[in-house]
């Protein structure tokens, strides 16, 4: 959260219309709200890799699933004899997700019954799709024109984006699922302990399945706001790397990538984060194929932050719940103790 | 109480049985084997297929055109053996190609732009290979950010390419030697050079035995003494001057220096790992191993080259054959525990 | 060692030990868990610093930053969980670090070598070329202490060594014990086992509450009277539990659990059980012998090869813990650790875990619910601390193995099956686990009890069924006048016949 404030603060000090927003035709304008519209595909693929992240997993395969949703509903929008109505163009999203809700199963299958390691299972998927996509749209670069389609990534309601609403719907059903159901803890417990929760009659295997599924679900509907903004199925761009922001957008947001308790809102912010990074590279005319090395700056910060070592350094003890009384031992020791804390 | 059971201690025992027994204590044998029957295969298939497919014209292009893979897939190996991994490797190769490229135009000697690309590579090694450790950062982020850096400082150094024109850089690819329609370049033979000295590294140094034991159980190699800290940089590091090697090899290749170079490389670095026999877990694999996995790569991209197919399934079959491999280990992974 | 304290926030671990060891002699540390034993060891090893008093070895006092520091001062040390790398063979891991090099490197065939002559040394003869992971627990261990004479230790210390050995294990490693003594090496044996400490040690310490009660000739000391120093008053809690034995269960009507021929291949032979409400069936029987794999077998936790189970006179087929559990059937493994606790979550989520997984996870148990559950189990099991929302990794292995039951419990079983239960904690906390099974049972819960300590088998069970070698030998009533030797001696009388 002191992250995201920071940016906001450096970005307020150097441009003070940063956080103007001003009102054109019922319709919001601003930094903030491009920030709000355009992190959208990240949003919606951060959520279900941090499901996946908490299973002890990882979904390598989300961008290269973006470019299949998107070459599907624009293949079928763009065979279709009446591209403008919403019928079609719902069919259309529909069939896209339906697909990557499908390759998101097939790799759910992959890591919870055939046992193989996510990273490699989704590597897989993520070599392979967009080589999927590029047959689907026969080599091309698929475009439309659809007003309806167009809408998602460009339109309004209430004036706020609608891409924005597609993210909140987002949050506020899958933060619904987590934490209304049992979804949330049973996840938790088979990320933590796996064999744990498999004796104590947890389904381990249909859990880390759906989220599986859940995460493709996602990546599809990402893929289609995509698309939806440059009204093309681009398949060797379409999501290009949106899995290692992502993934660090889980990382910076506080859950780790060893499992286990994850946490929604810290993605959200960590979401937000890295869209206003990007945006205020942009704006200070640094050439956005260098943006790369200010995330790995503020990886390694958030890093460094999060490392116990350093906390140490810092004499700053972070009272967790429950934390234990810190006695003075190395990392190794600490390994030692806990191996053995049963005993 | 001397005992006089027999002690299997081979001074005395024949060849035949000590290697016997040898392969039959090392289970970690099976995926290499099973990669090198993939590769023959392959190339009896291609043969058949294609009429004249095993040629050694083939056969040599398949090292040179790959020297920079096998270099990078030594690196890894390395980094893969102590549980880890490094997804820095194409950006530090691309980066340090650039690096080159811009200092040989400016007029900095050779001599001293190869010796600084390997530093360089050193370098992100070293700071991956400290955040892993000592901060405790998993390898898959830290490597990322290694990778960012990597493949953003690229950019700084110059948003578009560079030509190289230094002789000696571009001899290093275009001088031929050989026989007949065997041939082989300095930069194959760099990549040669290189796995075999891995090789023995891996095999005949305490250091490449701490790699084994942090794979194996990283708090054992603490708690035996071994130095699982230094040893753990190191490979991180071992990884990054590979990368600068490779970074000389590809820019030598294609003869500039390009920001884009290398991108998704590290994925086809940690497929042909893995294809190799080495497992992702750490602790059990070969380098012979990942020099078979880069033939099999090679192999395919020469295959989908000859069947005129559209490039993209280049990386559509490397997954699939990833996919069937990993399979496969597990297999015989589930079946040697279950014995 | 003098005068070592060593504190944590709110808990002085150790205060003002005195310890001394003395080259060979073989010294057993003992006291309960919590007494300060391993805290203790720990401050040998390296592993914790000592907040106030001193170490001294051979003489010069010494301070230990680290583990690297007490063992270049000659102190070894082998961990219950052996730390070995098991991907490399047997001449690797007794070398690793100390390899003979050549002018090309490593020079494998002279390293073998060396290692065989330690391994000589120990009178084990293992191929030093054969892979780790091919040899048992027991001669790992025997491996890792061959490692401990490389590296020239002096002191070797030995934690747990003998938890997961059989008999003749047990006398191997003794064996190597006695070998090393007579070349003047100190070794510091900890162990609960009382039967072996006394087989094997000199000397013994005394620790109790983090204070030393005394250092003891193993002559001076009778069983009772060392028991009795542990514990203090806690040994009274032990005899307080009357011995159920004497309950008289129904055997008509459908048993609730009725196994008939079953066995896995490699794992058990066909065996035949069953076990009727309001009863506790205790299994004895050495490790290896097959109860745990004839337990995790009609639990669903591993599949079986043939055999046939019936749960109320119906036929069912266990292929998961959720079928099981949907027969409300319940199972705590014997590893508590890996396959029992969830470290980062909390007691009152550990404890509700059950009852969601019989759920499902649309159907959430809401917060009044759990409270209400979690809240009866923490006071009726006394579980501490007692706050519901701690992590379950800040727990003592005895209230963790509570909260574990408390989880069972919870989804109102009809059988229970209890996999080791006391290992590994404290006497209270045994006495109180012991208890409250018994109690549960005298309600009409079944129950499959399965303890390594056959006194405790004794004193709760109604049946006794014996296992050797991967099949039941014996199943018998249990009467008062029956007692361990009676069973060790039915273990014996099997095998020689």
């Amino acid at each position: 959260m002191g992250a995201l404030f920071a940016l906001v603060l450096l970005n307020t000090i150097s441009r003070p219309s940063f956080l103007s927003i001003t009102v054109k035709n019922g319709q919001l304008y601003g930094s903030i709200i491009d920030i709000l519209r355009d992190s959208a595909p990240l949003m919606l693929v951060a959520l279900g890799m941090t499901l996946v992240i908490a299973t002890r997993g990882i979904d390598l395969s989300v961008g290269a699933v973006m470019a299949i949703s998107g070459a599907v509903a624009l293949q079928i929008i763009s065979k279709s004899t009446s591209p403008n109505r919403i019928g079609t163009v719902l069919i259309a999203i529909g069939i896209g997700v339906f697909i990557t809700l499908l390759f998101g199963l097939w790799n759910g299958f992959l890591v919870a019954v055939v046992g193989i390691q996510p990273i490699i299972a989704t590597l897989v998927l993520m070599l392979g799709g967009r080589g999927i996509a590029l047959l689907i749209t026969g080599g091309f670069i698929t475009t439309i024109t659809s007003s309806p389609y167009a809408q998602m990534a460009q339109g309004h309601l209430l004036g706020l984006p609608l891409a924005f609403f597609f993210s909140v719907g987002a949050i506020a059903i899958i933060g619904l699922l987590v934490r209304r159901t049992a979804l949330g803890v049973l996840t938790e417990s088979v990320g933590i302990n796996p064999s744990a929760s498999r004796l104590a009659g947890v389904r381990s295997r249909g859990i880390i399945w759906s989220i599986y599924g859940i995460s493709g679900l996602l990546a599809g509907l990402a893929g289609i706001l995509y698309s939806s903004n440059i009204m093309a199925a681009d398949s060797n761009n379409a999501g290009f790397l949106i899995e290692l922001d992502a993934i660090l957008a889980v990382v910076l947001g506080g859950t780790s990538l060893r499992g286990g308790k994850f946490t929604l809102s810290g993605t959200v912010i960590g979401v937000f984060i890295i869209q206003t990074l990007t945006s205020t590279i942009t704006f200070l005319g640094v050439p956005p194929a260098v943006t790369p090395v200010f995330k790995a700056i503020v990886v390694i910060l958030v890093c460094l932050s999060q490392s116990s070592r350093v906390r140490q350094w810092l004499g700053r003890i972070r009272h967790l719940r429950g934390a234990k009384p810190p006695i003075r031992l190395s990392g190794l020791e600490t390994e030692v103790l806990a191996e053995r804390k049963s005993v | 109480m001397r005992n006089t059971n027999t002690v299997d201690v081979t001074p005395t025992g024949t060849i035949k049985s000590g290697m016997r027994r040898k392969m039959k204590a090392r289970l970690s044998w099976i995926p290499v084997l099973a990669a090198l029957a993939i590769l023959i295969l392959m190339l009896i298939g291609g043969q058949v297929h294609f009429g004249s497919f095993v040629t050694p014209g083939m056969l040599s292009s398949l090292l040179v055109d790959n020297a920079y893979l096998v270099v990078l897939a030594a690196g890894m190996t390395f980094v893969i053996l102590t549980g880890g991994i490094d997804l820095s490797v194409g950006s530090v190769m691309a980066f340090t190609g650039m690096l080159a490229a811009k200092l040989l135009s400016v007029g900095v000697p050779v001599a001293v732009v190869i010796p600084l690309m390997l530093v360089a590579g050193a370098l992100f090694g070293t700071m991956i290979g400290v955040l892993v450790h000592f901060f405790d950062v998993q390898p898959f982020i830290a490597s990322l950010a290694g990778m960012f850096l990597a493949r953003g400082l690229c950019f700084v150094v110059s948003l578009e390419a560079i030509q190289v024109k230094d002789p000696f850089v571009l001899g290093l690819e275009s001088a031929r030697l050989g026989s007949g329609d065997w041939y082989i370049t300095p930069t194959g033979i760099i990549a040669l050079i290189v796995i075999a000295i891995a090789a023995w590294v891996l095999a005949y140094t305490r250091f490449g035995r701490t790699v084994y034991a942090i794979g194996g159980n990283e708090q054992s190699a603490r708690l035996m003494g071994l130095a699982v800290a230094r040893s753990k940089i190191l490979v991180y590091v071992v990884s990054g001057v590979c990368a600068g090697i490779a970074g000389l090899i590809f820019t030598s290749y294609t003869a500039a220096g390009y920001s884009l170079n290398g991108i998704g490389t590290e994925l086809d670095t940690i497929a042909a790992v893995v294809i190799g026999g080495t497992l992702l877990t750490g602790g059990s694999g070969y380098m012979v191993g990942s020099l078979i996995g880069v033939f099999v790569y090679g192999v395919i991209k020469t295959a989908i080259t000859y069947l005129g197919a559209d490039a993209s399934w280049e990386r559509i079959s490397i997954g699939i054959l990833l996919l069937a491999f990993v399979v496969v280990q597990r297999f015989i992974v589930a079946r040697a525990n279950r014995n | 060692m003098r005068s070592i304290s060593i504190e944590f926030p709110g808990v002085k671990a150790l205060d003002d030990v005195d310890f001394t060891l003395r080259s060979g002699e073989i010294h057993s540390l003992l006291g309960e868990n919590g007494a300060g034993k391993s805290t203790l060891i720990k401050a040998l090893t390296g592993v914790y610093s000592i907040d106030s008093g001193t170490i001294q070895v051979s003489g010069k006092e010494r301070t230990f930053a680290g583990t690297a520091d007490a063992q270049s001062a000659g102190i070894a040390t082998v961990y219950q969980e052996i730390n070995l790398c098991t991907n490399l063979t047997v001449g690797e891991n007794v070398m690793l670090g100390h390899e003979v090099r050549g002018r090309f490197g490593i020079n494998w065939r002279a390293t073998h070598a060396k290692a065989t002559t330690y391994l000589r040394q120990l009178g084990v003869d293992v191929d030093p070329r054969s892979q780790l992971s091919g040899h048992s627990l027991a001669i790992q261990q025997l491996i890792a202490i061959s490692r401990a004479m490389v590296v020239d230790c002096r002191v070797l210390v030995l934690d747990e060594p003998t938890s997961s050995l059989d008999r003749s294990e047990v006398e191997q490693l003794f064996a190597v014990m006695r070998r090393l003594r007579s070349r003047d090496v100190a070794i510091l044996f900890v162990s609960h086992f009382l039967d072996q400490v006394y087989e094997i040690s000199d000397q013994m310490t005394v620790l109790r509450n983090g204070k030393l009660v005394g250092e003891y000739h193993v002559g001076e000391l009778s069983r009772s009277e060392l028991i009795s120093k542990m514990l203090g008053h806690e040994l009274d809690e032990l005899e307080s539990i009357a011995r159920t034995a004497s309950r008289t269960i129904d055997r008509t009507g459908n048993p609730i659990l009725k196994i008939t021929a079953l066995g896995r291949k490699g794992s058990i032979e066909p065996t035949d059980l069953d076990i009727y409400d309001g009863e506790i069936v205790g299994f004895a029987g050495l490790l290896g012998s097959g109860r745990t794999e004839l337990v995790r077998i009609i639990y669903g936790a591993d599949r079986s090869d043939h055999g046939a189970v019936e749960v109320r006179g119906k036929s069912v087929r266990l292929s998961s813990p959720r079928h099981s559990s949907n027969h409300r059937i319940a199972f705590s493994s014997e590893d508590r650790r890996a396959e029992g606790i969830i470290g980062d979550l909390t007691v009152a989520e550990n404890i509700v875990l059950g009852i969601q997984a019989k759920r499902g996870w649309l159907r959430r148990v809401n917060k009044a619910q759990s409270d209400e559950v979690v809240a009866q189990y923490i006071e009726s099991l006394d579980i501490r601390p007692v706050s519901p929302h701690i992590l379950m990794s800040n727990l003592s292995g005895g209230n963790q193995q509570k909260v574990l039951l408390a989880r069972w419990l919870a989804t109102a079983p009809q059988l229970l099956i209890l996999d080791e239960p006391t290992r590994g904690i404290d006497v209270g906390a045994k006495a109180e686990i012991q208890r409250e099974i018994a109690k549960l049972a005298t309600a009409g819960l079944g129950v499959i009890f399965i303890s390594s300590e056959l006194d405790e088998v004794l004193r709760l069970s109604q049946r006794v069924v014996v296992l050797r070698d991967r099949r039941k030998i014996a199943e018998f009533d249990n009467h008062e006048s029956f007692d361990i030797g009676d069973i060790v001696a039915l273990i014996a009388k099997e095998g020689a016949a």
